[in-house]
C-alpha cells in the first residue's frame, strides 16, 4: 500500500542551481523560486547561507531570501552550515533551516574539513539556537546509499548518524543518495535499518538518478511508508563526481509517477514543466526531466 | 551482487531488443557489418536471447532492409536465442529460409494503433499472425507474442486493461510460447502497470509474461520494478537505450539494458549479463552511430573511470 498523500520537497533553487555550471543571476533565481510558488510545492529550498568562498553560486543568498514572494503556507528552509550562516539566515527572515551531515568519515572530511562528530557539534549549536528561535531544522544525511570515496556505507551508520541528528531536534531527516548509487535492494535495506531509530513520519529520501534508479528507489521508499520526497525542477544540478552525469531527480518525472498511482501531492504539473522550461532557457540548457522532454511535442 | 531481496524472482531473463527495436527506430541506418558486430559483441554478453531483425518489406522498414544478410552473418552462440520479427506468412518464409530458430508477431491492445501502424484491425491481424503461428508450429519454431499499447495508445489515449488481457489470450491460445506487454509510448506508471498486469495475469499464466517498458516519461524501471514484485520475470530492454519514440520527437523510447541490470543486480537478481561487456557494446554501437548513450549507468561509469 502506498500513502495517500507525498509532500514534495523542491530542491531546485539550492542543491540544483548549486550543482549547475552557469551561474544564474539573482533576478533569474528569484523569478525561479516565485514560479515554483504558483505550482503548489509547500516546501522550495530557497538558499544557502554559506561563503561565497565555497559555493559562490549561492553568493547572493541574503538578496535572494529577501526578494522572493513568500506565500503563506510555503516554507522556504534555507542551508546553514554553522552558527553564523544560521545567525545570517535569521537576519534575512528566514523560517526554516537546514543542515547537513554525512554517513561516510572520508566523505565529511573531505568535504566540509572535519569528522562526522565535529560536524555534529557544530550542529548543535545551530539547533541550540534554531530552539531559541522556534525554528524548525531539517537534518541531512548524504551518502546513505553509497560514497565517492568509501564505496559501500553500512545502514547501520546511517541509523546512527540519522538517530543523532533526530534527537538533537531536527524535525525530519532526508536520506541522501548523494552519488545516486543506490538500488531498490540497498534503499530497502538501508531503510529498514534506520526505521528502527528514527520514525517513517519523520523521514524523508533525497534520490540522484545518476544511474538512472531514482523513481524505482523512491517507489520502494514509498512501499515502505516513507512519504515526504526531495526533487529538482528540470532535474537541475548535475554530480560532481561523475562529470557530465545527471545528478538531482527531476521533480515533474516524480510528479507523473505519483499522480500515475493516484497519490495526491497538491503540485500541478503543467506548471511545474513551464517552470522547468524558464529556467533551462535562462540556464541555456537542455532539461532532465524525461516528461518534459516527451511532453513539449504534444 | 547483494542478496537477493524476498518475494522477487530469482531469475530473470532479458530480451535484448537493441539491433531490432533499436536500430529501428534510430535515424542513421546503420550498415550490415556494423549491425553484425554488435550482434556478436552482445552474443558474449551472457544475453540468453537477442532479437536480431525484421522480415519485413523494406519498402516501410528501410533500417532493415539486410534482414538476410544479419541473419546469415551472426555468430550463433549456443544458449542464446536469436528471434526476429515476421509480420506476415511471406516474412516467415523469408526468415527460416534464413535461418531463423525463433521469431516474433506484433498484435496491438488499440484499434487505432493497429490500422495507422499495419493498415488493419486488430483481428485482422490476428488472422493474419494465425497463417505465421500455424506454419511455425508445423515447424517447430517458437514464437513470440508481443502486444503494443499496453499501457497507452498515441491515438487513443488510455487504453483498458481487459483489452490489452483479451489480445494477449488470443495470442497465448493460438500458440505464443510468451507475451511481451509493450508500452509503446512509455507513458505507463506503475499505477498502471499494476492494473494491466492484474488484468492480463488472469488470463495468462506469469511464466508466459514479459515486460517492454518505453523510458520516454522516466518511468520504465519503476514500471519493471512494479511487473517483477508482480512475478514477472523477462524484460526486454535495448543497448544503450537504443531507439527514440517515433510519437514524442527527441524523446527517448526503449529502457537502455544496462540500466536494467544495475537494478536487478543490486535486487541480488540473477539475470547471468556481464553488466560491463553490456556497457563495451554499448559503447561501440553508440561511437559507430556518433551518438551519446541513453543509459545512465553507462554514462557514470565511462566518466568515473570505472570503464
Amino acid at each position: 500500500a502506498y500513502p495517500k498523500r507525498v509532500k514534495v520537497v523542491e530542491v531546485g533553487p539550492r542543491d540544483g542551481l548549486q550543482n549547475e555550471k552557469n551561474v544564474v543571476p539573482t533576478p533569474v533565481k528569484i523569478n525561479l523560486i516565485n514560479m515554483l510558488s504558483e505550482t503548489g510545492l509547500q516546501v522550495i529550498e530557497a538558499t544557502s547561507f554559506v561563503s561565497p568562498k565555497w559555493v559562490p553560486q549561492m553568493a547572493d543568498h541574503t538578496e535572494v531570501l529577501q526578494g522572493i514572494n513568500k506565500f503563506p503556507g510555503i516554507s522556504y528552509p534555507v542551508l546553514t552550515p554553522n552558527l553564523k550562516g544560521f545567525q545570517a539566515a535569521v537576519a534575512a527572515g528566514a523560517k526554516e533551516v537546514s543542515i547537513f551531515g554525512a554517513a561516510s568519515e572520508r566523505f565529511t572530511q573531505k568535504n566540509i574539513n572535519c569528522s562526522i562528530e565535529e560536524s555534529l557539534e557544530r550542529f548543535e549549536e545551530v539547533m541550540k539556537a534554531a530552539k531559541e528561535a522556534n525554528i524548525p531544522v531539517r537534518g541531512y544525511v548524504s551518502c546513505v546509499l553509497g560514497c565517492p570515496y568509501e564505496g559501500k556505507i553500512s545502514a547501520a551508520k546511517v541509523a546512527e548518524v540519522s538517530k543523532k541528528m533526530y534527537s538533537m531536534g531536527c524535525y525530519e531527516i532526508s536520506l541522501g543518495d548523494t552519488i545516486g548509487v543506490g538500488t531498490p535492494g540497498s534503499m530497502r535495506e538501508m531503510l529498514a535499518v534506520v526505521m528502527k531509530e528514527v520514525p517513517v513520519g519523520a523521514l524523508a529520501v533525497h534520490c540522484h538518478d545518476t544511474y538512472g534508479q531514482a523513481l524505482a528507489n523512491i517507489l520502494v521508499a514509498l512501499q515502505m511508508g516513507v512519504s515526504v520526497v526531495d526533487a529538482s525542477v528540470a532535474g537541475l544540478g548535475g554530480c560532481p563526481y561523475a562529470q557530465g552525469a545527471s545528478g538531482n531527480v527531476a521533480t515533474e518525472d516524480l510528479v507523473y509517477m505519483l499522480n500515475g498511482l493516484g497519490i495526491h501531492t497538491g503540485v500541478d504539473l503543467q506548471k511545474l514543466m513551464d517552470t522547468g522550461t524558464f529556467i533551462c532557457n535562462a540556464l541555456n540548457r537542455k532539461t532532465n526531466s524525461k516528461v518534459s522532454q516527451a511532453s513539449c511535442r504534444l | 551482487q547483494e542478496p537477493q531481496a524476498c518475494g522477487l524472482p530469482e531469475y530473470i531473463k532479458i530480451v535484448e531488443v537493441g539491433p531490432r527495436d533499436g536500430l529501428q527506430n534510430e535515424k542513421v541506418i546503420v550498415p550490415t557489418d556494423i549491425k553484425i558486430e554488435l550482434i556478436n559483441q552482445l552474443s558474449k554478453t551472457g544475453l540468453p536471447a537477442i532479437e536480431v531483425t525484421s522480415f519485413v518489406s523494406s519498402k516501410w522498414v528501410p533500417q532493415m532492409a539486410d534482414h538476410e544478410e544479419v541473419m546469415r552473418g551472426i555468430e550463433r552462440h549456443p544458449g542464446v536465442q536469436y528471434p526476429v520479427l515476421t509480420p506476415n506468412l511471406q516474412g516467415f518464409h523469408s526468415a527460416i529460409a534464413a535461418g531463423a530458430t525463433e521469431v516474433s508477431v506484433f498484435g496491438a491492445a488499440s484499434e487505432s494503433f493497429s490500422k495507422m501502424n499495419i493498415n488493419c484491425s486488430i483481428e485482422e491481424s490476428i488472422e493474419r499472425f494465425e497463417e505465421v503461428i500455424k506454419s511455425a508450429r508445423n515447424m517447430n519454431i517458437p514464437v513470440r507474442g508481443y502486444v503494443s499499447c499496453a499501457l497507452g495508445c498515441p491515438y487513443e489515449g488510455n487504453i483498458v486493461p481487459d483489452k490489452v488481457a483479451e489480445v494477449s489470450k488470443r495470442l497465448y491460445s493460438m500458440g505464443c510460447y510468451e507475451i511481451s506487454l509493450g508500452d509503446t509510448i512509455g507513458v505507463g506508471t506503475p499505477g498502471s502497470m499494476k492494473k494491466m498486469l492484474e488484468a492480463v495475469m488472469k488470463e495468462i499464466p506469469l511464466s508466459a509474461l514479459a515486460v517492454h517498458c518505453h523510458d520516454t516519461y522516466g518511468q520504465a524501471l519503476a514500471n519493471i520494478l512494479t511487473a517483477i514484485q508482480m512475478g514477472v520475470a523477462v524484460v526486454d530492454s535495448s543497448v544503450a537505450g537504443l531507439g527514440g519514440c517515433p510519437y514524442a520527437k527527441g524523446a527517448t523510447g526503449n529502457v537502455a539494458t544496462e540500466d536494467v541490470i544495475y537494478m536487478l543486480n543490486g535486487l541480488g537478481i540473477n539475470t547471468g549479463v556481464n553488466l560491463r561487456a553490456v556497457m563495451e557494446a554499448g559503447n561501440f554501437i553508440c561511437t559507430a552511430l556518433n551518438k551519446k548513450t541513453n543509459s545512465k549507468v553507462a554514462r557514470a561509469s565511462f566518466s568515473t573511470g570505472t570503464i
